[in-house]
């Protein structure tokens, strides 16, 4: 067991490492001369070439790329172009709300989801179940800011009640804050339901039409007694698998959100740093993304592999 | 099921034949598909006559007459430049329904090459390729999109490439697994006991089996690429000045909606909504068909 | 009895002793918005303490039966006529309650693949105390009474094993498990639906033991259904004949099969192979024509359109039960003239066989193959050294792990050997790897695969598939291929108006023809049959064993016929080779391994298979499960199962070498072949 979850780290490990060179090459090599492009066309020479020093650009690539893993390692994130200030402090401020956005809008689609998915499921082919799936997919495929806006005309210039732009006033109470958050959540939760209750839909189903639940029905238990102690045991595993994986499309979600809804998180970090050609910034965000997203896929992983005996007994030897 | 034996001097009896329904009479026969495909076929009418159907010209500011609501001289109203919105909505098909299919068809052509190929060699270069599919998936697409058009700067080559590529590697990801499933039949150690090289059983055995899967993630990926090309729009990264496009315009109108002018970006967004959603029964019903 | 003799009122009057009572029973499923029925007026009654057999083929409707009875039909499924009684009380009214009760207390099921029956994410012991706990008993009561059960059903480490996922029991454990959750509730009524059809032929006699003793332990009815008629015979005291959902005889099981009274069953019985029936004296018979499609209409006699004796009468009006003996019934007009039934296909053939060369067309020596599975060897074939003369057949027989499979795949390239293996075809050795080998080579091997579902590419007409071989290695083309391509599918008996067809439009039996035609499109030397008939019905087999023996005489090729059924391995092959955990135990004249003396082992497998011959020899039991091949024992591979073992001690310590024991007959087994014959009771000649 304890060398499946070294080797599954060690990939993971490796894969963040590829994503860290990815995001270099993005960063550093692609737009050209990032002290041009801060400076504009017009600058002199020398004071581009002066920046370009100070930014530590003009050193060979590897150079650049290895002190900057080794200061990320050091907690050290660089400086930002913009705000002439260390990223770190700035990075961490936004994580932080973003996380609470996040969080709230998985609190409210995982029990939406999987309710969802295994309601559709107990009558698939049915006309409940073809609703539940066509509008959980069509509501997945929908941008976030589109349904951000619909959902902003209707509660908010319409019905007129939630505020926008959301503010989250500093110190305000726990309620307070829920209440700014429940705006920006709905785009998030349209795209994820889609996709949770989909998984939930198809574990369930799969399970349903199993011998193993025949041979628990002409036990003579009742129809609940075999949802919950068979069937959901079963179909509930790879949706929890589902569940990790989606954290990525919730952070793909956050910059259009947050945007739209003008919160300072993650998502507007990047967004502006993308704008602003900051790349230090722009580099730690989306690494930091990076690693949320593998420790919840690596999660994800792990939790499956433990709660499956199969897996379980395979990955012990 | 028995069957024929010929019987001494006599005619084999005939077999148990299936009649096989085209695939288009089984689409069509599905009410979802019809809707989405008439609501598709509209937008598409647009893109190519749009500049004609459109009763103003889209690029025309009336600064006498800007944030109009919705009246008879402009159904959908004007936005903050005096400009019809309406006719902009309708003009502004063509930007997305250009980039969109295009990068879908970059993506599921390498997608599928590089699927067929990794699934079935296998073996280390399966386990190297997937494990940099894996990198690049780590991340969602659309900040790997965002962080190469804002380094190669955003034109519609650019657009169509980077999302193409990364198309690819999501794709290839399916095709593989139905390519593995394949596998495990027969008729692949069949085909290398009669002769046949690898090249000819990737493209003539197996690809004709998968294809259903490819067609099926060809318009699934469809979907997602509008839903990329928009939220690239809105970032700021659509097409300049001032070409009418849903997610510019969303972008550009936005911050009024403080102030209650509704119809300057509701209008574009429920545009896009409707193609996606179209585009999305279409995929189910193909799903179901091919399923089926 | 004549032919005019009316029948009584189909089924005596009910007693209330009885466990099952169907009577006049109409099952339809609802398919593209029309109702097709799965059964019709199918009336049956199974005592207390009766065993029952219900035997029919694919698409006969015995599976309905089933979930009839249990009312676990499909939504699309309904009865849509008749009655059914289980002790007296009917399922089709009963609330969920009632329903409950019944499928807990008085009615119990076993199915066919007993690993998937179980669930994969609950402790085997708990799911067996999940029946006690139904029954209102408490939780610490049930699991004892679990581990009860458990030893009742022969599995020694019960507690062990309670602690177990399903995943990690062998699939004979597994349905003893099975078969202890659904005797736990001690039912009047036990319902198996090719229980043993997924198990090896040792496990299968266990377990079938096993279902017998307990039957009668705990007084319960058996209704058992299958398409295997021996394993019926041998279980069943009465038997039921579904054919494509009507009940079409009924009698006393061995009676029945002595001396069927319906053509259908008597055609069924000539397609199994018996002792003393080759390929060219004593020829299965085949039924000609096809099932009727499911939900056709049906005027007269249902089995009319395929029966050679059929008259006028047959196809006008559907004959009612008629009495043919104490407690028989047939539904046929001419019942009487069944045991004078014309056959299909003469009794009698001649096939030639090649001249025998002065070298095997095929020599293996050494040959190897081990498989590494999470880190550990298994070593799927040892040490194998073979030889295959040129034009005949040599059976190959083992049960899983024999490696049987394997050693097809290293012989055709599919799969390397490993080092120090060689094969060698007509003198010239044979690369381990497949690109390798000349076009030559590739053109004289090729191979017809169990499943043709697997075996033909799905998006491809038959005209593509069968085309291939003859480009690729014949070498044709044009005019040259088209004429070859209708020959071909002549000589596998079907028509140039087959070729457009995809193989979803076809049937099993077609299917296969058209696999076997491609493996011989290329003209090859050596056909490699791994299966052919396994994913077949029984009355399709019988056609293309006989197809497969006369394409064998007029194309002049040698056989390696791989199958796990001995029957069939003994109707058509020359040699045998008995593998057993990767080694070879035996080899030599089919007649020779079959009559004895031969290996222990041998005379395991042989007596664990029942058969319709009715001579019971004494059954040997064999011991424990057959072990893993990973961990193999030591000695003779065979040893921890011998009944015969030495007690010297030498089988646990030195591996027997393959040895002529006589002339032509090879024997991996320390006991002399004399002694053997004196303890099989066999001469030797």
């Amino acid at each position: 067991m304890a060398i499946y979850l070294l080797r599954r780290l060690g990939l993971a490990v490796i894969t963040l490492f590829l994503l860290s060179v990815i995001i270099f090459f993005a960063g550093q090599v692609l737009p050209g001369n990032p002290a041009r492009a801060i400076l504009g066309p017009l600058s002199a020479e020398s004071a581009v070439r002066a920046l370009d020093h100070q930014l530590g650009v003009d050193r060979p690539l590897l150079t650049q790329y290895t002190s900057w893993i080794t200061g990320l390692f050091h907690g050290n994130l660089g400086e930002s172009y913009q705000y002439q200030s260390p990223v770190a402090p700035l990075l961490r401020a936004a994580l932080v709300n973003s996380a609470k956005l996040g969080a709230f809008a998985l609190v409210v689609i995982i029990p939406l989801g999987i309710l969802g998915g295994v309601i559709a499921a107990l009558y698939a082919g049915r006309p409940g179940d073809r609703i539940i799936t066509l509008t959980g997919s069509s509501a997945a495929a929908l941008p976030e800011f589109v349904t951000g806006i619909v959902v902003i005309v209707i509660f908010s210039v319409g019905l007129k009640l939630l505020p926008f732009p959301p503010q989250i006033q500093a110190g305000a109470s726990f309620f307070g804050q829920l209440r700014a958050l429940i705006l920006p959540a709905i785009p998030l939760v349209f795209v994820l339901f889609g996709y949770i209750a989909r998984m939930a839909r198809a574990g369930t189903i799969e399970a349903l039409e199993s011998d193993y639940v025949r041979t628990a029905t002409l036990k003579g238990l009742t129809r609940v007694a075999v949802i919950y102690r068979h069937v959901l045991r079963n179909s509930l595993l790879p949706t929890i698998a589902v569940i990790a994986t989606q954290t990525g499309y919730l952070i793909g979600g956050l910059v259009v959100v947050e945007r739209l809804f003008n919160y300072q998180g993650i998502g507007n970090l990047i967004f502006h740093a993308a704008t602003a050609k900051d790349f230090p910034m722009l580099e730690a965000a989306v690494l930091t993304i990076g690693v949320v997203y593998m420790v919840a896929t690596v999660g994800a992983d792990v939790l499956t592999t433990v709660l499956n005996p199969r897996l379980r007994s395979e990955a012990a030897q | 099921m028995t069957e024929a034996v010929a019987m001494p001097g006599g005619v084999v009896a005939s077999d148990a034949e299936r009649r096989d329904l085209p695939a288009w009479r089984l689409l069509l026969a599905r009410p979802t598909f019809v809707v989405g495909a008439l609501i598709l076929l509209f937008w598409i009418a647009c893109a190519l006559f749009g500049t004609a159907i459109a009763p103003h010209d889209p690029l025309a500011q009336q600064l006498l007459g800007t944030n109009r609501p919705p009246s008879g001289a402009h159904w959908f109203g004007t936005d903050q430049l005096g400009r019809d919105v309406l006719s902009r909505v309708i003009v502004g098909a063509q930007s997305i329904l250009i980039v969109a299919p295009l990068a879908t068809v970059v993506g599921t052509v390498l997608g599928t090459a590089l699927g067929l190929a990794l699934g079935y060699f296998g073996g280390a270069v399966d386990l190297v390729v997937s494990r940099i599919v894996e990198a690049v998936l780590a991340l969602p697409a659309i900040l790997i999109i965002f962080m190469f058009v804002v380094a190669l700067g955003v034109s519609t080559i650019t657009q169509i490439l980077v999302i193409g590529f990364i198309f690819t590697p999501l794709i290839a990801r399916t095709v593989r697994s139905a390519v593995q499933v394949e596998r495990q039949l027969d008729y692949l150690p069949a085909a290398r006991l009669v002769g046949d090289r690898s090249f000819r059983i990737m493209f003539v055995e197996i690809l004709p089996n998968v294809l259903p899967t490819v067609v099926v993630e060809f318009t699934v990926r469809l979907g997602y690429a509008i839903f990329t090309v928009a939220t690239l729009a809105f970032l700021g990264f659509g097409p300049q000045l001032s070409t009418p496009d849903w997610g510019t315009d969303i972008s550009a109108n936005y911050a009024l909606l403080g102030a209650g002018y509704w119809w300057e970006t509701l209008f574009p967004a429920l545009a896009i909504a409707s193609l996606i959603i179209a585009i999305n029964l279409v995929a189910d019903a193909i799903d179901r068909v091919v399923a089926g | 009895m004549t032919a005019t003799e009316e029948a009584a009122i189909p089924g005596p009057a009910a007693e209330p002793q009885s466990a099952v009572q169907v009577q006049h029973l109409d099952v339809s499923y609802r398919v593209r918005g029309r109702d097709r029925l799965a059964l019709r007026d199918v009336s049956f009654q199974v005592g207390r303490n009766e065993s029952y057999g219900l035997v029919g083929e694919s698409g006969s409707g015995k599976s309905t039966v089933a979930l009839a009875l249990t009312r676990y039909l499909p939504r699309n499924g309904r009865v849509s006529g008749g009655s059914i009684r289980i002790g007296g009380r009917d399922p089709l009214v009963m609330n969920a309650a009632e329903l409950r009760d019944l499928r807990a207390r008085s009615v119990s099921m076993v199915y066919q693949e007993p690993g998937k029956a179980l669930n994969p994410s609950i402790r085997v012991g708990r799911q067996v105390a999940e029946v006690y706990e139904v029954a209102g008993i408490g939780r610490a009561d049930a699991i004892e009474r679990s581990e009860a059960m458990l030893r009742k059903v022969q599995i020694s480490d019960a507690g062990q094993v309670m602690q177990r996922y399903p995943h990690q029991l062998s699939g004979g454990m597994a349905q003893r498990v099975v078969i202890a959750m659904a005797l736990a509730a001690e039912p009047e009524l036990l319902i198996l639906d090719e229980p043993t059809t997924a198990l090896d032929a040792t496990v299968e006699a266990e377990v079938l033991e096993l279902i017998a003793g307990l039957r009668e332990q705990l007084d319960t009815s058996l209704l058992f259904i299958s398409h295997n008629l021996a394993v019926i015979a041998k279980m069943c005291d009465r038997v039921g004949v579904l054919y494509a959902g009507e009940l079409i005889e009924e009698g006393p099981a061995q009676e029945l099969f002595d001396q069927p009274r319906h053509p259908y069953t008597m055609g069924l019985l000539r397609c199994i192979p018996r002792q003393g029936q080759r390929k060219d004296h004593g020829r299965l018979d085949a039924i000609p024509g096809f099932l009727p499609a499911p939900g056709d209409e049906i005027t007269g006699c249902i089995f009319a359109p395929r029966c050679p004796i059929a008259e006028q009468r047959c196809r006008e009006a559907a004959p009612p039960a008629f009495d043919t003996g104490p407690g028989r019934t047939s539904r046929c007009y001419l019942h009487e003239e069944t045991a004078h039934l014309p056959r299909n296909t003469p009794v009698d053939v001649q096939l030639s066989s090649p001249p025998r060369d002065a070298q095997p067309v095929i020599k293996v020596r050494n040959l190897a193959k081990t498989f590494t599975s999470r880190g550990q060897a298994v070593p799927a074939l040892v040490g194998v050294n073979l030889d295959v003369e040129r034009g005949e057949t040599l059976g190959i027989v083992g049960e899983s792990g024999s490696g049987k499979t394997t050693l097809a795949r290293l012989l055709l390239g599919l799969i390397a050997p490993d080092a120090g293996s060689t094969i060698e075809l007509a003198g010239q050795q044979l690369s381990a790897d497949l690109k390798r080998r000349t076009d030559d080579q590739l053109k004289a091997l090729q191979i017809v695969f169990q499943n043709p579902d697997s075996a033909l590419n799905r998006r491809h007409t038959v005209r593509q598939l069968i085309s291939r071989p003859l480009a690729t290695l014949a070498g044709l083309s044009g005019s040259a291929l088209a004429e070859r391509l209708t020959d071909l599918v002549r000589s596998v008996r079907m028509e140039p108006r087959h070729l457009p067809l995809r193989p979803r439009q076809l049937s099993g039996g077609l299917k296969q023809r058209v696999a076997i035609a491609r493996s011989f499109g290329g003209g090859p030397r050596i056909v490699v049959c791994d299966e052919p008939t396994s994913a077949l019905d029984v009355s399709v087999q019988a056609a293309i064993l006989n197809l497969l023996a006369d394409l064998q005489a007029k194309e002049q090729v040698t056989y390696l016929f791989i199958s796990h059924d001995l029957g069939l391995v003994r109707y058509l092959s020359d040699r045998i080779a008995v593998l057993y955990l990767g080694r070879v135990l035996e080899l030599g004249p089919a007649e020779r391994v079959f009559s004895g003396p031969h290996h222990p082992y041998t005379e395991a497998l042989l007596s664990a298979v029942p058969s319709l011959d009715g001579q019971r020899t004494e059954r040997i039991r064999l011991t424990g499960e057959i072990p893993s091949p990973a961990n193999p024992p030591s000695g003779c591979v065979f040893h921890t199962r011998c009944p015969r073992r030495l007690t010297t001690g030498i089988c646990e310590s030195t591996e027997p070498p393959l040895a002529e024991v006589e002339p032509g007959h090879l024997m991996s087994c320390h006991i002399p072949i004399d002694q053997l014959a004196t303890l099989q009771g066999t001469e030797r000649t």
